[in-house]
């Protein structure tokens, strides 16, 4: 029995082979479609809000001159810029867009396990994503209470969206933890039953590992966010009292007896946090294979890589409290957060050593790909250093709730994410289309993203020492900021519009591939994971034709010595090509 | 190599950007200097790291890259190293962690002689309680609240007959001696930031929370909220004043205390009512206003705000800006009011005049008034009738001129940008928010509607 | 939190020690024995269909569901304004039903994996009458309850209670819905039915464990 689950089926694929536009490209069951969908999608709503946040910066950069921002808009949109990024633009694109398409082809499989549950789940995703939109619509527009959506302030008079928009807001998280849900039984199975012979888990591609980290992080994380979310529903809807406290509200007393604020953001934040790592660890599962492939050298540490995506998985759930040393919860829990929080900047730590030893000694293939892995770990180690301020307990109270955190977590899950998105994107692209893209236009894409970004970013980590608070319309004169902060936040605002407007680069390079780019090999990087191995270029339904592949080989057995390429695909037999070497580690 | 090279840059440009900018922390005014050692140590552990790994894989970029008929090593591990890089990575770790959790032992023990001062939040403003000559607050209940007694106090609770109430944002504290900040909120979240201080702490309706610190530098610093509670969010401002004990000890003695504002007498309208005859020159006999004198019509509006733009004129905190022509025709007026009693006399009498709706001389688009108006709703009320709670004074039926020039005023910074009107700079904040005299012309017609 | 953070660990934690227990050992660069594949070693970690597989994890992400509000339940408790519930009587009932449901599903099951097909038709009509049964006693609960003043705005230990017992009845009507599938292919003449039968007393077994943990975490509050 056994991982031949999927191989036993192989007449059943032949049978749902799509025949029509429809099933072949709507109601498709093919994970790479799906993939697709997920993607583009995702990239979709994240361009709304990349919108969003250009109109925010427009407000704070130039402040009183803009009168279609009020501060009304102004919160609606910091808080659907939040919402869009973290959940529907991260955690579908890296789950339900790279999962889908790489999971099956890296471990060998011709589908996920459910296709049928995988087609359910980006359609259920669409219905999340098209409820989160309509509330901009509704009466009262969407919800302005920040993407934390913190009780008392997410459902009471004072905040725009406390009709309509909250609760669309958080139906639409509900029915988008459904569609996870659907797509994260999948993946995790898949991974698990799926495979092909020889594919153990150690020969994985660390790709994989991280998403199939972060999609058992998702699973048990996600619940959280969806009881917060029923309860607060109810407490909006039928008046309950969970998470709201006898308060007098604008000089009236909505009739709210003894709940706790402080309830609602532990169960956030025991979501949140290890939100972080579902969208982490995809990111640095894919950037060590990007780094592998184009540095021709095997990842460094690869156990070490494995071992640390498991236990940063493990550890974040025992963090979530460091986003609530000043939220006046007890404040001796902020030790064992403390602590808990500077030990998960161990192995996150070893991770970017084994990124950097991987170069050393490589064979340095700077392509596009590359040049954003790279650019990667750069802002990777800026935001994840800043948060070793913010994790420590003593560090938070001058910095928490200012523009340092904005800075920190856009410089760790914005930019540092995106820019491996985009890697990956150029990396599997000849593969998903079967065109190449164009190089130099990749190349000014990378460079205007990655300067313009930190141009954004490390100058806002100043504004927050000295003080700025985030989440301000307006600053207006203070007794003890410089006055130039206002000039530096135009300049920041600036570079976004920038970095904005370059992402129009993207967008030519892919119409150009599409239409005019040149047809790709079946493995330009020369790769040897299994997905570079297809019979076909891009994929058919099934991945694999006739037979699927024996996989007799890790993932990494670039620059093996004595062979004559400076690769070896994982279906290779041992026969063929070395096996790597005859004892492990080099001493 | 031209990426080595920007990384390079980038690692030395930030370095520089870090030694050279303006932008850092404000000078410490507490007792919290340990807060900024253990960001230094962070800062000095982290740029170490920083600088090293960045410069290495420079290093990396330009000396392994392809070339032709090279070949990468192959290493699938190297034990030794990481056990290293594991050791040195943890011993950074506990070098930044120690400190901080020993600074953070010292936040949470407050000492045992601080004296406590509570901060109370709501939309959009503070307000201050100090526990009095017994050394203890009386019970408060959000359930209690109302107009009369916005601090939801206990009516029956001995503890809190001499408890000092500050209905103003601006907190005293006496300087070199620890002070525990109770905070408490009436609404929503809030947070109590003081940049200076370097300590903030959230303020939660349902529980109390705190933070302590002893004030090193007398001066006035601002007071932010810094956890996101509505629209008009950004305007929540206050300030702390540390002074010298004698200075803080007359300060509080003339405060008023809960007893003292419980027993206040109320004003006398028909003595009032004979102060009123200066009034009655310019503002009308029935309080209605009077358009070729500039003065507005006073029927109707609610005494709380009579009462604090009066004590503002007294004060300078209104009146005093070298623009505001017709404010500053107020001012002296106001001073005759000799009293805090003699105040509460005239709006006594304002309070029995006819409230008639004065003639309308601004025209605009209704339509696009009704949009505009949304944001002032919040606080003014849908009705345009105000409300004390958030400090929003009726603005329906009220002389519309009077408000334009007022929204003018405020948007030029001819009103509301005296240290001491915290109000008035909220409003300035908001008024900001309408472009152009059309806009503002639009939403009076809308306000002459209502 | 401590409920939820400890068996999330708890689950979490046999994971990843399977997890480490694959991986601690490895090492993939290493040569094999040529090109055979030692099937012993690349056996997939369950030798299980990924349905049950899948079915596992999806209790799992209950678990964690019900783990959570437990601990909101707990922590909520603790805040002062809580007067404690008495449970309507009836629950003792339905108990008893939800229990008699476990069992009469087990027992298809077992008729089912024994090749017993006769057992199928009344197994699954017993079944299914038994927790509809349960579901309208849950009903008939609410019913006295808010006949007799109690509402979800007049205490949490109330809302708690509508809350569960209503989460609770939701993941019950979604086995049912798989239940009426398989009941709709016996009656229709299939009886390969096993695995789905498996699956679906495996989800009826928890669920029963869900409740009993509920209904003991109510009445002991």
């Amino acid at each position: 029995m056994g991982y031949v689950a999927i191989a036993d089926r192989d007449h059943d694929i032949e049978h749902h082979d799509p025949q029509t536009f429809i099933t072949k490209y709507i109601w498709s069951q093919d994970h790479k479609v799906i993939a697709i969908q997920y993607g583009a999608t995702a990239i979709f709503v994240g361009l709304i809000a990349l919108g969003l946040s250009a109109m925010m910066r427009l407000q704070l950069g130039f402040p009183d001159t803009f009168s279609f921002i009020t501060p009304e808009n102004y919160y609606q949109f910091i808080t659907m810029h939040g919402m869009i990024m973290v959940i529907y633009l991260l955690t579908a694109l890296f789950l339900g867009g790279f999962g889908n398409y790489l999971i099956p082809l890296m471990v060998g499989s011709r589908d996920m396990v459910f296709p049928y549950m995988n087609m359910l789940s980006y359609w259920v995703y669409l219905l999340s994503v098209i409820i989160l939109i309509a509330s901009f619509f509704v009466p009262g527009g969407a919800t302005g209470a920040g993407w934390t959506l913190y009780p008392p302030q997410a459902i009471m008079q004072g905040t725009p969206g406390t009709e309509w928009g909250i609760v669309l807001m958080l139906a639409s998280l509900a029915v988008f933890i459904v569609a996870f849900t659907m797509g994260g039984l999948n993946y995790v199975t898949t991974v698990l039953q799926a495979r092909c012979r020889g594919m153990t888990l150690m020969r994985m591609p660390l790709s994989v590992w991280g998403i199939f980290m972060a999609t058992v992080l998702g699973l048990l994380a996600f619940p959280a966010l969806l009881v917060s979310a029923i309860m607060m529903l109810l407490d909006k809807g039928i008046h309950t009292s969970f998470f709201m406290p006898a308060i007098s509200s604008m000089g009236a007393d909505p009739g709210y007896t003894g709940g706790s604020p402080i309830l609602f953001q532990h169960l956030f934040w025991f979501f949140g946090h290890p939100e972080v790592y579902i969208v982490a660890l995809p990111a640095f599962g894919i950037v060590s294979d990007l780094l592998s492939t184009h540095a021709r050298k095997n990842i460094f540490g690869y156990r070490m890589m494995v071992w640390a995506i498991i236990a940063i998985g493990g550890l974040s759930f025992v963090v979530w409290a460091h986003h609530m040393y000043v939220s006046g919860m007890n404040p001796y829990f902020g030790f064992f957060f403390a602590t808990t929080t500077l030990i998960i900047a161990v192995p996150t730590a070893l991770k970017v050593y084994n990124w950097v030893l991987t170069l050393w000694e490589g064979n340095i293939h700077l392509r596009v790909p590359m040049l954003f892995a790279i650019g990667f770990i750069f802002t990777f180690i800026h935001g994840g250093l800043t948060g070793l301020f913010l994790g420590n307990v003593t560090i938070d109270l001058p910095l928490s709730d200012t523009y340092f955190v904005v800075a920190h977590f856009h410089m760790v899950m914005g930019v540092s994410p995106i820019l491996v998105v985009f890697g990956a994107i150029y990396h599997w692209w000849p593969k998903i289309t079967g065109k190449m893209y164009h190089e130099t236009l990749g190349r000014w894409h990378f460079w205007m993203t990655f300067l313009g970004t930190y141009a954004i970013y490390l100058p806002m980590h100043y504004l927050g020492f000295a003080g700025v608070p985030r989440r301000y319309f307006a600053m207006g004169n203070t007794d003890f900021l410089p006055d130039s902060a206002q000039d530096l936040n135009a300049a920041i605002t600036i570079s976004a519009l920038f970095v904005a407007a370059t992402q129009i680069l993207f967008f030519i390079n892919m119409i150009w591939s599409l239409t005019k780019g040149p047809k790709a090999d079946g493995n330009p990087w020369q790769a040897t994971s299994l997905e570079w191995q297809t019979p076909d270029t891009p994929p058919k339904h099934g991945n694999w034709g006739h037979d699927l592949p024996e996989c007799y080989r890790w993932a990494y057995d670039y620059s093996v010595p004595g062979y004559a390429d400076d690769f070896i695909p994982q279906n290779v037999p041992a026969s063929v090509a070395p096996v790597g070497r005859d004892h492990g580690g080099a001493h | 190599m031209a990426f080595a090279v920007v990384l390079i840059l980038l690692v030395v440009g930030s370095i520089l950007f870090h030694l050279l900018s303006p932008w850092t922390f404000t000078p410490l005014a507490s007792n919290w200097s340990m807060v900024d050692v253990t960001v230094d140590i962070t800062l000095y552990v982290t740029g170490l790291v920083f600088v090293a790994v960045n410069l290495f894989m420079a290093y990396c970029v330009i000396r392994f890259r392809y070339k032709k008929g090279a070949r990468a090593t192959y290493e699938p591990e190297n034990k030794k190293l990481e056990g290293w890089l594991t050791l040195w990575t943890s011993v950074g770790v506990v070098a930044m962690l120690t400190p901080g959790l020993f600074v953070w032992a010292q936040f949470v023990d407050v000492p045992e002689e601080a004296h406590v001062v509570e901060a109370v939040g709501q939309q959009w403003h503070w307000t201050f309680r100090y526990p009095g000559a017994d050394g203890k607050f009386g019970e408060v209940d959000a359930e209690r609240i109302t107009s009369d007694n916005p601090f939801g106090m206990d009516p029956d609770d001995p503890n809190g007959q001499d408890d000092v109430l500050v209905y103003s944002p601006e907190a005293h504290i006496p300087l070199g001696k620890p002070v525990k900040f109770l905070l408490r909120s009436k609404d929503v979240l809030h947070d109590f930031a003081v940049a200076e201080f370097r300590v903030k702490m959230d303020l939660v309706p349902g529980m109390d929370t705190f933070l302590w610190l002893t004030p090193t530098v007398a001066g006035r610093f601002e007071i932010l909220c810094e956890e996101l509670c509505g629209i008009a969010h950004h305007t929540m401002r206050g300030a702390v004043i540390v002074e010298e004990t004698a200075d803080y000890d007359a300060w509080l003695a003339k405060q008023n205390t809960w007893a003292m504002n419980s027993t206040m007498v109320a004003g006398n309208a028909a003595v009032g009512g004979a102060q009123y005859a200066v009034c009655a020159a310019c503002h009308g006999q029935q309080g209605e206003g009077l358009q070729a004198l500039n003065a507005p019509k006073l029927a109707g509006q609610s005494a709380w705000y009579l009462k604090r733009q009066l004590q503002n004129y007294k004060s300078g905190a209104r009146g005093a800006h070298q623009d505001d022509l017709y404010g500053k025709q107020m001012a002296p007026m106001a001073a005759m009011l000799a009293n805090e009693a003699a105040i509460d006399n005239v709006i006594a009498h304002i309070q029995t005049l006819a409230d008639e709706a004065p003639a309308t001389t601004v025209e605009g688009n209704v339509a696009n008034g009704a949009k505009e108006y949304a944001i002032c709703a919040y606080c003014h009320g849908k009705d345009g009738l105000g409300n004390q709670a958030l400090n929003a004074p009726r603005m329906a039926g009220m002389t519309d001129w009077y408000l334009k020039r007022q929204l003018e005023n405020f948007q030029q910074d001819i009103r509301g940008q005296h240290p001491t009107d915290f109000y008035g700079f909220q409003m300035g904040l908001m008024a900001r928010t309408l472009y152009g005299e059309q806009e503002i012309d639009d939403l009076i017609a809308y306000l002459n509607t209502l | 939190m401590e409920i939820g953070l400890i068996i999330v660990a708890v689950m979490l934690a046999s994971l990843i020690g399977w997890l480490l227990k694959q991986t601690l050992n490895a090492e993939p660069w290493v040569a094999e024995a040529v090109d055979t594949i030692d099937e012993s070693r690349y056996q997939a970690p369950f030798s299980a269909k990924p349905k049950l597989v899948a079915l596992t994890l999806f209790l799992a992400v209950v678990t964690s569901f019900f783990a959570l509000i437990f601990s909101a339940y707990a922590l909520r408790m603790e805040l002062g304004d809580w007067v404690p519930l008495t449970e309507p009587q009836l629950l003792w009932t339905n108990t008893v039903v939800l229990i008699l449901a476990s069992i009469a599903f087990q027992w298809t099951r077992n008729g089912a994996s024994t090749g017993d097909i006769g057992r199928l038709r009344p197994g699954l009509a017993v079944t299914g009458l038994l927790t509809a049964a349960f579901l309208f006693g849950q009903f008939i609960a609410w019913q006295q309850l808010q006949s007799s003043g109690h509402y979800m705005t007049s205490n949490p230990s109330i809302a708690f209670f509508f809350m569960l017992t209503g989460l609770h009845a939701l993941h019950i009507l979604g086995g049912m819905y798989v239940w009426a599938r398989a009941t709709l292919r016996v009656f229709g003449g299939d009886s390969d039915v096993e695995q789905s039968i498996t699956l679906c007393t495996i989800y009826w077994h928890f669920l029963l464990l869900v409740w009993l943990v509920m209904f003991g975490l109510m009445l002991s509050t």
